[in-house]
């Protein structure tokens, strides 16, 4: 194993390695497909329709800023989608309840944040896996959404509020929801690439009992992040109530899915430790882009399903089979000098 | 070489001990509790009927808990059972409906199965790609793939042929055929990793993959197999879904994966392996659904449901961990008297 390879081992396979980290990859392709989608579907590269796709990606964007720090702790998070939906649900009780809507706002992140204490409390307090807690809280939280509000909608929002949500800055065509969107991303990519905190997270999850040693505090790095990812949660289920103009228990059905495929894609390792915001980013792109080029060129969205699924493998697939065929590559050059 | 045998260390309560470790004692018990509770609210809730709609309900559950179970057992996890089961459902009856002999179309559907299964185990093991994203992606692709050879068709229980759709509403004696095949289906995989050797092989994996790999254990054979019997059991829920409703469209089976997952957790298998029994995942899944059919009798809104099932999923890991420490803190104790 110490030996290493020759210099002239595989020269292209190393350069290969230096230049494709897989977020240059996703965000290569990203940049690729939104510039054939713009020659080739009609109508996606106007203005209007760039305004609808980050209108549509906000809700999945927000969700995958704080789960890639989870993801990269070597947690995971699948209740994203239920607190979207029961803070969403209690934001209509409390709406139906004759609460003003700026006080609706800010009480709801809080009840995010808090639901998001409840896994990290049972996920670090007691030591449990997240992946099985946050499935328990995925079908609870839901529960209690539709206890709360059972199959009913809350639909009477204000006009200035749901406008907003669909508006744009003055008549520049730039959604209003651009704003938070880079002001959020700003942040936590900043977190975890120039602070500690980041530092934190990839040695929490690259190696936990080293993390300790060094005087991480791994357990509370953990607590607060599944706390910003219910607040996160939180401040989506107000976005996305108030974009569709209902308050309904089945809010965001579904969408952890997409999210953790989005994390993934991006290049976060589900063991933790690796990743980059930056591949996340342009993974939420690239697949909310491809989801209006389908809905523009009428391709059916069955196509998108199996395209999200084969994308989901293929990201983890793809590095995998080059390091191997590397390997292979570079044993047999082995074996071939030594036989000389 | 002879172990001398274990002393039993004295703990205070015996009978908590004994509920608190064998899982199926305590879900047996959690059952009776509740069908006792709700049969005192409305006694019809034990008729031959609402039994039999109650073993209906199961079946179906029962069997891909079975199969989830093989594959949880080894440090994995097969989201993409409820995919699996539409793809073979739809299949299976679009079959049917064309006029393939019934023997012929059920055995497409569980071909169908195995062919997701192993795919699903070929990408874990060949491709080294964690379960939970490879079953997450499959489930997508298996989803798709049904809405692409549907469409927005569906095939309808005129199209089946009766003897088909009778098998799927009988019942022996009051039980329901399906329940029977779930059942034996359930012994048979009970048995398989209670008393083979491939069978103890997957708990060997779950708890300890290195130690595996240097006991001589095939992991690649091994994981294959259980993913593989995942995806057949989720090809002839999908066969028996046909039977029992008729209806089959391409939503046959959505999100169903997160039930089977609770079933198994609720049920007692540990989510990173080596621990667990079929017919604790068995018991879970009936739990589920008597639950899901007791709240109406209890007058308790449907909507209480699921919040139920999740509290019960956090319930029984909490169970788990307060169980592994007694179990650990005992084993120091008794450490300490013989050092």
């Amino acid at each position: 194993m110490s030996d290493r390879a020759p210099a002239d081992a595989a020269p292209l396979w190393s350069a290969l390695r230096r230049f494709a980290s897989w977020d240059a990859v996703i965000i290569a392709a990203t940049a690729l497909f939104l510039v054939v989608a713009a020659s080739t579907v009609e109508h996606f590269g106007t203005a209007r329709n760039a305004g609808h796709i980050i209108v549509d990606l906000a809700p999945v964007l927000l969700l995958a800023l704080v789960m890639t720090l989870i993801v990269a702790t070597g947690e995971i998070d699948l209740s994203v989608a239920s607190t979207v939906g029961l803070t969403g649900a209690a934001m209509g009780w409390m709406w139906n309840h004759g609460i003003a809507l700026e006080t609706i706002m800010p009480l709801t992140v809080l009840l995010g944040a808090l639901l998001g204490a409840v896994n990290g409390l049972f996920i670090t307090g007691f030591g449990l896996p997240s992946l099985a807690v946050t499935i328990g809280t995925l079908a609870l939280y839901r529960g209690l959404a539709y206890v709360v509000l059972g199959d009913t909608a809350v639909a009477d929002w204000p006009r200035d509020f749901t406008g907003w949500t669909l508006g744009t800055i003055g008549d520049t065509g730039v959604p209003n929801i651009v704003v938070p969107l880079i002001a959020l991303a700003l942040v936590v990519g900043l977190v975890l690439h120039c602070t500690p905190i980041g530092r934190a997270v990839y040695a929490a999850g690259a190696n936990p009992v080293a993390a300790a040693y060094s005087g991480i505090a791994v357990g509370r790095l953990k607590c607060w992040l599944y706390v910003a990812s219910g607040a996160m949660a939180g401040l989506v289920g107000v976005f996305w109530t108030l974009r569709y103009s209902s308050a309904r228990a089945d809010n965001a059905y579904g969408l952890e899915l997409t999210v953790v495929a989005v994390v993934l894609l991006g290049g976060v390792s589900i063991f933790g430790g690796k990743g980059r915001l930056p591949g996340v980013l342009a993974a939420v792109v690239l697949l909310t882009a491809l989801q209006n080029a389908l809905r523009l060129a009428h391709v059916s969205t069955e196509t998108l399903t199996v395209v999200t699924g084969a994308l989901l493998i293929a990201a983890v697939l793809a590095p995998n089979l080059l390091t191997a065929a590397g390997d292979a590559l570079r044993s047999r050059r082995r074996r071939a000098a030594a036989s000389l | 070489m002879t172990i001398p045998a274990p002393t039993r260390t004295p703990t205070g309560s015996t009978v908590l001990d004994l509920v608190l470790r064998f899982r199926a004692l305590g879900l047996l018990l959690a059952l009776a509790v509740l069908v006792g509770a709700t049969a005192s609210v409305n006694a019809r809730f034990l008729s031959g009927q609402s039994v039999r709609d109650l073993l209906f309900a199961a079946a179906v559950t029962v069997l891909l808990a079975c199969g989830m179970t093989t594959v949880v057992l080894t440090r994995g996890i097969d989201l993409s059972v409820g995919s699996t089961l539409g793809l073979a459902a739809y299949l299976t009856a679009d079959a049917m409906s064309g006029g393939v002999p019934v023997p012929l179309a059920v055995l497409i559907g569980l071909l169908v199965g195995l062919a997701c299964g192993a795919a699903n185990g070929a990408i874990v093991h060949f491709g080294k790609v964690p379960p939970l994203v490879a079953t997450l992606g499959t489930l997508y692709v298996f989803r798709g793939i049904v809405y692409f050879t549907a469409g927005g068709s569906r095939v309808n229980a005129s199209d089946l042929p009766g003897g088909f759709l009778d098998f799927g509403n009988g019942t022996l004696l009051g039980v329901p055929y399906l329940f029977l095949i779930a059942a034996a289906v359930l012994a048979v995989v009970a048995l398989f990793l209670r008393d083979y050797r491939s069978g103890r092989d997957l708990y060997a994996l779950g708890s300890n993959p290195e130690a595996a790999a240097l006991a001589g254990i095939p992991a690649g054979r091994r994981l294959m197999t259980a993913y593989a019997l995942s995806g057949t059991l989720a090809g002839l829920g999908g066969v028996l879904y046909a039977a029992r409703f008729g209806t089959v469209d391409a939503s046959a089976g959505y999100g169903m994966e997160l039930d089977i997952v609770a079933a198994v957790v609720v049920g007692g298998v540990a989510i990173f392996g080596g621990s667990g029994t079929v017919l604790g995942a068995a018991l879970g899944a009936l739990l589920l659904t008597v639950i899901d059919n007791a709240l109406p009798v209890l007058s308790i809104p449907p909507f209480w449901q699921q919040a139920i099932v999740g509290a019960l999923i956090l319930a029984a890991i909490a169970l788990d961990r307060l169980v592994a420490l007694r179990a650990a803190r005992a084993l120091r104790k008794k450490g300490s008297h013989v050092g």
